[in-house]
């Protein structure tokens, strides 16, 4: 298994990217297998072996397209991940079609024919060359693809970290995302940007993975396979993407109420744009004088024990960091736009947007939920 | 009661002979029927009741499935609320796995491996009455969780941490109220019921044998449940030892799993899949056993490879233990780790291809009869090699990385535990339905049933596989519209209510064959185990006269005094 | 499709002329509870060994607890007494019996009124109770799991005693009575392993 392997390791066809608006598996997917239980047991037998290959191909030749697909090659591992699965579903897709082609000979063969006679037939106990053969070729079949996959445990998760590599350490939280960047020294929340890696001099990135309070698990399909967040415990993953752009995910282990709502973008930029949004990051935040009246409300309010804006006294850490709110496109952890109205409509009720998120109703007033709303969108 | 002439041999004095079959004691009133039932020490009431509380059982989760489906039919759906679904995946995947599975499998042993082995009861009746009074206290605690705290509305304080409770959302500051204790004291009743019914198998199928009944004769379901009981005795134990230490760290302050003092939330996922595993195999085992009683007496011919048979279960029980961490690779073990439960996962798959390998030789140059129980016996073959080919590709660990926890593992579970085990268990109940109730379920009904749960099966778990490869994270109550999950789900859940229409249609058939359906007499299937050697239903002491048998296939003997079984052992 | 009446089979052969004995059932239950509370112990242990060290704040194991050398000397002998008084039953010397039936009691007693003792000392003089920190959480859990099976073993074994001093008890019993000594064997052994990980390896 090369690790970036070329394209069209095992099965070329794959490759060619259809169409690039077809993300959804299942138009075609339906047709093949809506088919297959027929209403005849031979025909069914016989079709379920060749309905559900084609049913493993046609799916996973339109997910190569979805923007959560685990079919990536836009980063390592998920690239090497991709080619594994290939050769896996290839081996297993083998076994399946001679061991059910074995199956649904003998069921369809063997079958009692009406007119028989109601003798039995031989009666046969084993045989231990058979028995000893399906023993030791499945064992075969199993040291392949373990030294198959050992290769590509040890690939991944022993790789040396490069001296310049990005480090960010992802703290989960119920029921958003923390990014700390310690070498640029600010905090961001639910979209972390890292720079495209150039493969001459890789600037992979190296995740530390923790978590505040319960469970999480830090999941982008396109970039890489997941990890969990584990309260007291340090996990450790990395990224090295080759293709710029916005990569999805989410929580991928159960954590409570809004799980579902606990989203996760990927900004992949090249190097200068990742550059100038960085130092972006490191500003204080902005303090324009016509949001005074808002940041007054938000600094009397609550709000701080939760949330930290650099640069003014509030510091709280249950929250996401605000200091660029705007900078963000989504809040909420992804479960809504980041637009001035539905910021409003978030602080006035977040059940709105996500009923299970822990940050409460701040029954304000509506001209104090004008000012703080107003004060935010100076948040660059 | 003793008013027949009927020998009746030892192993009999702790049993309550009334050998009135159940039909003939609704002839009392009905209270005195029901009061029958409760203080039963009879092993075949005991494992009616098992698989009359499972079925019930079943048709609650199965509701419970149905909410699941219709949420997610679409993206964005509001039928219920994030809480109400957390509660209610809970408990479906609470109440599938230890108040359907574990006791419809149990009830089955109970029922069967007295009667197979020739015994006139299990080695120990009233532990096997209080096993089962405990499981059924275990589901009942479980249920009254809905109705206890807050109410009815947003289902109570039914748990809502998920099946497999990761810590610390189990700890009072993540879970408050009383939704964990619920689970934890429910699942410790159960528990308490399952070690006790594991421990009696045990002891039935090696001391209860009839004479001339070797270990190398008993029939391959009892060999299956002896190392099932086994299983259950180091796994459920563990889970139990977990649940304890639960309790302590909510009830009296302790600190086992409170990462806030230096407890671990990691030990608990250890601990959980210790148990979580090989429960696995104990669901999927007497699936194993039903198919091999069931495909040999309808292809007519004795099962392939008995020794590779016996061997390999034993071997699945062993390797079984040592696999748990599978379920792992993403809590960040070190890659030796991950490389060591790579292997010992896909070793799993050895044994399990011999039989599957096997089945397939015993169909060879047989004479297959398609009755109901063979289809679905057939039906199990083909999707169970589909599910252990899914299994083995959730074993290689890097591929793990990527669908660990996703609807790809959501599907293949259930292709095992729908298409694997409940396929055998309709495979079983119409297989031994007319030895229970001494009537045939309808043929004709069990042929619709299986086809419409087939087509209903295979659009909800095969396409379930797909949004896996898309993304799709498990226990999530909604989704974005942009993911492209959609439309997949729409089908999977049409595919779901196509399945409740098959299952609705094999109730109706066991409640109309059970009054109406045609008399059974003692071996419909013309099949070779002991149990077919008495009347359907049989006496409550089981044999007439204690069995002698000389092979493993006693009533094959009886049938052809001229070709003996037990010239070829 | 066959007859109404089903047969039975009898078989034929020489073997079936052989007596047919099988193990006692309550052996091989007893046998496959220890199983069971085997699992359960190890979790415990599992748990405790992993938790060595790892207490934040409170009191360590090497300030608090002293070796229990009297009442494991006390336990470990017990498992020899009642092995005498199996003998004596065999040799229906029901005398003797009672006797070392008797001390076997005493000496499961004494253990008992110890660690009594010890976890007075643990509560109010060092302050240590399940809620104090990870050491006392596995402490007492995995102590008082031990405790509560010598607690069940005593309640069993006196019960035999009394009926044994009623004269109710019968060399017929003699199996049951083994089966019990059987659970009293497997309470020392487990006392073994949490003396070892608890005095020895923990402290």
């Amino acid at each position: 298994m090369g690790d970036e392997g070329g394209p069209g390791d095992y099965l070329p066809a794959l490759n060619e990217k259809a169409a690039p608006n077809l993300r959804y598996a299942s138009d075609r997917g339906s047709d093949s297998a809506l088919s297959f239980p027929s209403k005849k047991l031979i025909r069914s037998l016989r079709a379920a072996a060749a309905g559900l290959s084609v049913l493993l191909l046609t799916s996973s030749a339109y997910a190569i397209n979805s923007a959560t697909s685990v079919f990536s090659r836009d980063a390592t591992p998920a690239s090497g991940s991709y080619s594994l699965q290939l050769f896996v579903y290839a081996i297993t897709i083998g076994i399946f079609l001679v061991v059910g082609g074995l199956g649904t000979y003998a069921v369809i063969k063997f079958r009692a024919k009406p007119g028989d006679d109601k003798s039995e037939p031989v009666q046969i106990f084993g045989s231990n060359q058979i028995e000893l053969s399906w023993t030791i070729i499945p064992i075969l079949i199993v040291v392949v693809l373990f030294l198959t996959s050992a290769r590509m445990i040890f690939a991944v998760q022993d790789a040396k970290q490069p001296v310049n590599s990005v480090k960010v350490t992802a703290i989960g939280h119920q029921f958003w995302w923390e990014f700390q960047y310690p070498d640029y020294g600010f905090t961001t929340a639910n979209e972390l940007h890292v720079p495209v890696s150039d493969p001459k001099t890789p600037t992979p990135t190296f995740l530390k993975l923790s978590s505040a309070d319960v469970i999480h698990s830090f999941w982008v399909p396109r970039l890489a396979g997941k990890t969990d967040m584990i309260p007291a415990r340090v996990n450790e993953m990395w990224i090295d993407p080759y293709k710029p752009g916005m990569y999805l995910g989410q929580c991928n282990q159960y954590c409570g109420t809004e799980h579902a709502k606990m989203l996760l973008r990927v900004y992949v930029q090249p190097r200068a744009e990742f550059d100038a949004w960085a130092r972006n990051q490191q500003k204080a935040a902005a303090d324009v004088a016509e949001a005074r009246a808002g940041r007054d409300v938000f600094e009397s309010q609550s709000c701080i024990n939760c949330h930290a804006v650099k640069g003014t006294i509030a510091n709280g850490r249950f929250g996401p960091d605000l200091t660029h709110l705007m900078s963000r496109d989504t809040i909420a952890a992804g479960a809504a736009q980041n637009t001035p109205d539905n910021l409003r409509r978030w602080i006035e009720n977040p059940e709105v947007f996500k009923s299970g998120s822990n940050m409460p109703a701040m029954n304000l007033s509506p001209e104090q939920l004008t000012q703080v709303t107003a004060y935010l969108s100076t948040l660059k | 009661m003793s008013d027949s002439a009927l020998p009746l041999l030892g192993g009999v004095r702790d049993v309550t002979i009334d050998h009135a079959p159940p039909r003939v004691t609704s002839k009392g009133t009905f209270l005195e029927t029901a009061h029958s039932w409760v203080v039963t020490v009879d092993h075949k009431k005991l494992g009616i009741m098992y698989i009359v509380y499972s079925l019930l059982f079943l048709v609650v989760a199965g509701i419970e499935a149905m909410v699941i489906r219709v949420q997610l039919a679409i993206p964005h759906n509001t039928f219920v609320s994030p809480q109400v679904y957390n509660r209610v995946f809970t408990m479906h995947g609470t109440t599938m796995v230890f108040f359907v599975g574990m006791p419809i499998l149990i009830g089955f042993a109970n029922y069967l491996i007295p009667l197979m082995i020739g015994a006139r009861d299990m080695a120990f009746p009233r532990l096997n009455a209080f096993s089962f009074w405990m499981s059924a206290l275990g589901g009942v605690v479980l249920y009254y969780s809905f109705i206890g705290g807050v109410g009815l509305s947003n289902a109570g304080s039914a748990p809502d941490m998920g099946w497999f409770a990761y810590a610390p959302l189990t700890s009072k500051a993540f879970s408050r109220g009383h939704s964990t204790d619920y689970w934890t004291i429910s699942l410790l009743i159960s528990g308490v019921g399952s070690i006790g019914a594991a421990i009696n198998i045990i002891a039935t199928t090696i001391c209860m044998r009839c004479k001339g009944m070797t270990m190398f004769r008993l029939p391959l379901l009892a060999w299956i449940y002896l190392v099932q009981a086994v299983l259950i005795l180091v796994a459920v134990s563990p889970l139990t030892a977990a649940q304890i230490m639960l309790m302590v760290d909510r009830y009296l302050g302790g600190h086992f799993f409170d990462t806030q003092a230096g407890g671990s939330a990691y030990i608990w996922i250890h601990f959980f899949w210790i148990f979580g595993h090989p429960e696995v195999y104990v669901l999927v085992l007497p699936a194993f056993a039903f198919a091999n009683e069931i495909i040999p007496t309808f292809s007519r011919k004795a099962i392939f490879g008995y020794p590779a048979m016996v061997a390999a279960t034993v071997a699945i029980g062993f390797v079984s233990l040592g696999v748990w961490a599978h379920h792992m690779f993403t809590v960040g073990m070190t890659s030796v780790s991950n490389a060591f439960f790579t292997l010992s996962t896909m070793l799993v798959a050895v044994p399990t291809g011999i039989k599957i390998f096997n089945w397939v030789a015993t169909m060879w140059g047989g004479k297959i009869r398609f009755a109901t129980p063979m289809i679905f016996s057939v039906g199990f073959v083909f999707q169970f090699l589909l599910a252990g080919l899914t299994g083995i590709i959730l074993s290689v660990s890097p591929v793990d990385w990527q669908l660990h926890n996703s609807y790809f593992v959501v599907a293949h579970f259930h292709y095992v535990l729908v298409g694997g085990i409940l396929f055998m268990i309709f495979a079983a109940i119409y297989y031994w339905f007319p030895k229970m109730t001494g009537r045939m379920l309808d043929e004709k009904l069990g042929k619709i049933h299986f086809w419409v749960f087939l087509i209903g099966f295979h659009l909800t778990f095969d396409f379930m596989h797909i949004p896996g490869f898309l993304g799709m994270p498990r226990h999530i109550y909604t989704y974005e519209p942009d993911r492209g999950w959609g439309p997949l789900n729409m089908i999977v859940t049409i595919g779901a209510f196509i399945q409740s229409i098959g299952t609705l249609i094999f109730v109706y058939n066991l409640v109309h064959s059970y009054f109406k359906g045609k008399e059974a007499g003692p071996d419909p299937w013309d099949a070779w185990t002991l149990e077919w050697a008495t009347t359907s239903p049989p006496p409550s002491y089981n044999f007439a006269v204690e069995p002698v048998v000389g092979s493993r296939r006693p009533l094959w003997d009886v049938k052809h005094p001229d070709d003996l079984d037990s010239q070829w052992e | 499709m066959s007859a109404a009446t089903p047969t039975i089979p009898h078989a034929h052969s020489a073997a079936s002329a052989e007596p047919w004995v099988m193990p006692y059932k309550g052996r091989v239950g007893m046998y496959s509870l220890i199983l069971a509370e085997s699992a359960i112990f190890i979790i415990f242990v599992i748990a405790y060994i992993y938790y060595i060290g790892r207490s934040t704040y409170g009191p360590q194991p090497k300030d608090v607890l002293e070796v229990p050398i009297l009442a494991s000397i006390c336990l470990l002998s017990s498992s020899f007494t009642i092995w005498l008084a199996e003998r004596a039953l065999h040799k229906r010397a029901m005398g003797m019996f009672s006797a070392w039936w008797g001390g076997t009691i005493l000496l499961g007693l004494i253990f008992m009124i110890y660690t009594a003792l010890e976890w007075k000392k643990l509560i109010y003089q060092d302050g240590l109770t399940v809620s104090t920190n990870l050491f006392g959480t596995t402490y007492f859990c995995l102590v008082g799991l031990h405790a509560f099976h010598v607690i069940v073993g005593l309640t069993m074994l006196s019960l035999v005693f009394l009926f044994g001093l009623m004269g109710k008890l019968t060399p017929n019993h003699t199996e049951r009575v083994e089966v019990l000594s059987l659970y009293w064997h497997f309470v020392d052994a487990v006392w073994v392993v949490v003396f070892t990980v608890v005095y020895i390896v923990g402290r």
